[in-house]
């Protein structure tokens, strides 16, 4: 058994890496380029890490990830924007826990409607689910219609860097929770029931896991996680339009779950932060660069399948393992 | 072996990291740097490859001759996909490039997502075509080109007063802030004047087929059909007017510019007579307009759009206020900038435009007619 200091190591390491981040933004050792990617890496990090629960834990293909992002960006942005009379710093906890609700409702509704239907179908139907919330927020008087929500106060507020500094510090502590949260709920005995329902559903339910209810609350909050990373969004870029959530989205966020691997929240991660700052560090290819998107990716794709490399990876993680238990047991 | 494999790629992956932080610092040029952001990849991507190949003929003229006041100037071109977020990773981007002016964004959304961090940093910034009322409106923001509102004031006047017409007909896309912006005061306007708007046909992005919309307007007793929306949609509604043998003369905006592109060969004459507002035709006379398309044909093979147009004088526009602002080296004085931006007045190929105090330009509207499957200006 893993001693509680052991247990809060990986926060310990949250901590240090935060400082040491903030300590090379505050510096200006980071351009600026870099620092305002920071907060996307994290609002990512979020959802690929959320929907890693849906498609590697649960074992459901989810590509309407973007329609939880997109509820939560509006009903966030909607609170930031309209709710003036609340403090700023009460009212993103106010709009991240209301869209974390909503978010957590719809996904929770969504699933249920739709519980009979699995695999290649399921992934169908959130496709179109997707597109559905993007049309049906353009209908809904205060979003701002097609040409999106403008105006949204925002996290990102004051001078260079520290505008930057703010903007990240909220989204590294929100997605450093989320993710402790979503660690500790796979641990749990629930966690063991969605891989038992991925594993052999029958078998689930044989030994009395109600398969339907596990599916719709997994899915439900995935959804709440992406609704949290939807606010981040909001309150990051001060504007959301509805052109920001179609499938291309939940495709991006889908690829760093298939490229960090399926049911790795530590792959998810790595994979988040090398799929978003990619394209940024190519932004001086120019034309050249979509392509050399592609051509990276598909070489990402086919190392990560690669038996050596995956040899290379497990005796890197054991190396990081033995270390981790033997500064755990120095410290007991 | 397998260790020193290891090794290597761990390397490898240190220095992706860490050269591009080293490319970012090293920016003591002695040049101006203008930057500009737009779509160059993506749906939108013929708008930023315009405007970025007439700013580079501007930038190129300006050098040849000597720069300004000696100082030669260097333009740096970001790609923003047409999407906001990545906007202002471009504009960053450019920040830590040094850029001394922003020319940009070039389409709307993506401007008026940076417009805020524009004004944190106080530089210069005009917007070639960014045409929603929300893309100039900081103290330090211009705007080169018409807005969607006043585009509607002036086809209501062009309409009136010119041409004599007193019943419009209106066909309007309800997806984009860009056809019922102007719908709004065009209508305002019309019916000001003492005309009336005897029927509006809303269709959404999705439309084909237009024959309703037109049988709609043939059961009006309408002078005319103002048809403020773009051109691949338009293409479509000629389509059906044809088909239905609508016979009333048709009015267009901006966004009408380049049909011809849609209608290839025989269709070409599905648009005879069309009339629409541009602020430039590759076809004018003028013999400025005519060196530049001269020049822009040899260099990209195909004549140049407004877009083009309005990117080469975004660039002479910024020579001119730094001129006025006794601009001598790539440290600039922000604030003497932008005020010298409200003195000049810079004869362009897009008209002769000054700017007002919220930064929107003062020119006089061009109307084009579309004659045997050429744009030809129209005169008066």
């Amino acid at each position: 058994m893993k001693t509680r200091l052991q247990r809060l190591l990986p926060l310990a390491g949250a901590a240090l890496l935060y400082g040491v981040i903030l300590l090379l933004m505050a510096t200006k050792v980071l351009p600026r380029s870099y620092q305002q990617m920071l907060p996307t890496i994290c609002t990512y990090i979020i959802m690929a890490v959320s929907l890693n629960l849906v498609v590697g834990f649960l074992g459901d293909l989810s590509l309407g990830h973007a329609a939880f992002y997109a509820v939560g960006a509006y009903v966030g942005g909607m609170i930031l924007r309209y709710l003036t009379a609340i403090p700023f710093g009460v009212r993103v906890i106010v709009a991240i826990a209301a869209a974390a609700a909503v978010a957590f409702v719809i996904g929770g509704a969504f699933l249920y409607f739709v519980r009979k239907l699995h695999g290649d179908y399921l992934a169908i139907v959130t496709l179109a689910f997707g597109e559905f919330v993007r049309s049906i927020v353009k209908i809904i008087p205060g979003t701002g219609g097609s040409a999106g929500l403008t105006d949204i106060p925002t996290i990102a507020a004051g001078a260079f860097p520290i505008k930057y500094i703010k903007a990240f510090s909220w989204s590294y502590v929100i997605m450093v929770i989320s993710i402790f949260l979503i660690v500790n709920l796979i641990r749990s005995r629930h966690g063991r029931a969605i891989m038992a329902v991925r594993d052999n559903s029958i078998a689930a339910a044989s030994v009395g896991i109600n398969v339907s209810r596990c599916r719709i609350v997994t899915f439900a909050i995935a959804a709440l996680f992406a609704g949290i990373a939807g606010v981040l969004y909001a309150a990051n870029t001060a504007a959301v339009n509805p052109a920001d959530f179609d499938y291309n989205v939940s495709i991006e966020v889908l690829v760093m779950v298939v490229l960090g691997g399926m049911g790795n929240i530590g792959g998810s991660i790595i994979a988040t932060i090398i799929l978003v700052a990619l394209p940024k560090v190519l932004l001086d290819a120019a034309q050249y660069r979509l392509l050399i998107y592609a051509i990276a990716l598909i070489a990402m794709m086919m190392l990560n399948a690669n038996p050596r490399f995956t040899a290379f990876k497990r005796r890197v993680s054991e190396k990081t393992s033995k270390f981790v238990k033997s500064l755990g047991r120095g410290r007991d | 072996m397998k260790r020193v494999l290891a090794k290597l790629i761990s390397v490898c992956l240190t220095l992706l990291m860490v050269l591009p932080m080293l490319a970012g610092c090293g920016s003591s040029s002695e040049e101006i740097i203008i930057g500009s952001i737009g779509p160059l990849t993506g749906g939108a991507a013929t708008y930023g490859n315009s405007v970025k190949n007439g700013m580079q003929i501007a930038v190129d003229e300006i050098n040849a001759a000597g720069g300004i006041n000696g100082v030669k100037l260097k333009l740096e071109f970001m790609d923003d996909e047409n999407d906001a977020s990545k906007a202002k990773t471009a504009f960053e981007n450019l920040m830590d490039k040094g850029m001394d002016v922003l020319v940009g964004c070039v389409t709307s959304v993506p401007s008026v997502a940076i417009n805020d961090l524009v004004l944190e940093e106080g530089i210069l910034q005009i917007t070639p075509s960014a045409s929603q009322k929300e893309a100039a409106q900081n103290p330090n923001s211009f705007r080169l080109c018409f807005t969607d509102p006043l585009q509607g004031t002036t086809m209501a006047e062009y309409a009136y007063n010119t041409l004599g017409y007193r019943k419009a007909a209106v066909v309007y896309n309800q997806d984009d802030s860009y056809s019922t912006g102007i719908l709004e005061t065009f209508r305002a306007r019309f019916t000001e004047l003492g005309g009336t708007v005897v029927v509006e046909a809303p269709f959404s992005n999705t439309t084909e087929d237009f024959s309703a919309h037109v049988t709609k307007i043939q059961d009006t007793d309408a002078d005319y059909v103002l048809l403020p929306f773009y051109n691949d949609m338009a293409a479509k509604f000629l389509t059906a007017a044809s088909a239905k043998s609508l016979a009333l003369p048709l009015i267009g905006s901006d966004g009408m510019d380049g049909i011809l592109n849609y209608l290839q060969g025989e269709d070409a004459k599905l648009a005879e007579g069309l009339i629409y507002l541009t602020p430039f035709i590759a076809s004018d006379p003028d013999e400025k307009v005519q060196q530049f398309v001269a020049t822009y044909t040899e260099r990209h093979g195909d004549a140049p759009d407004q877009f083009a147009a309005d990117g080469y004088d975004c660039v002479y526009v910024i020579k001119a206020a730094m001129e006025k602002a006794g601009v001598t080296s790539n440290d600039i004085d922000n604030e003497a900038l932008v005020a010298a931006m409200h003195e000049i007045t810079v004869d362009g190929l897009t008209g002769s435009v000054s700017f007002d105090e919220n930064g929107e330009p003062l020119k006089g509207a061009k109307f084009a007619k579309i004659e045997d499957g050429k744009y030809v200006a129209v005169q008066g």
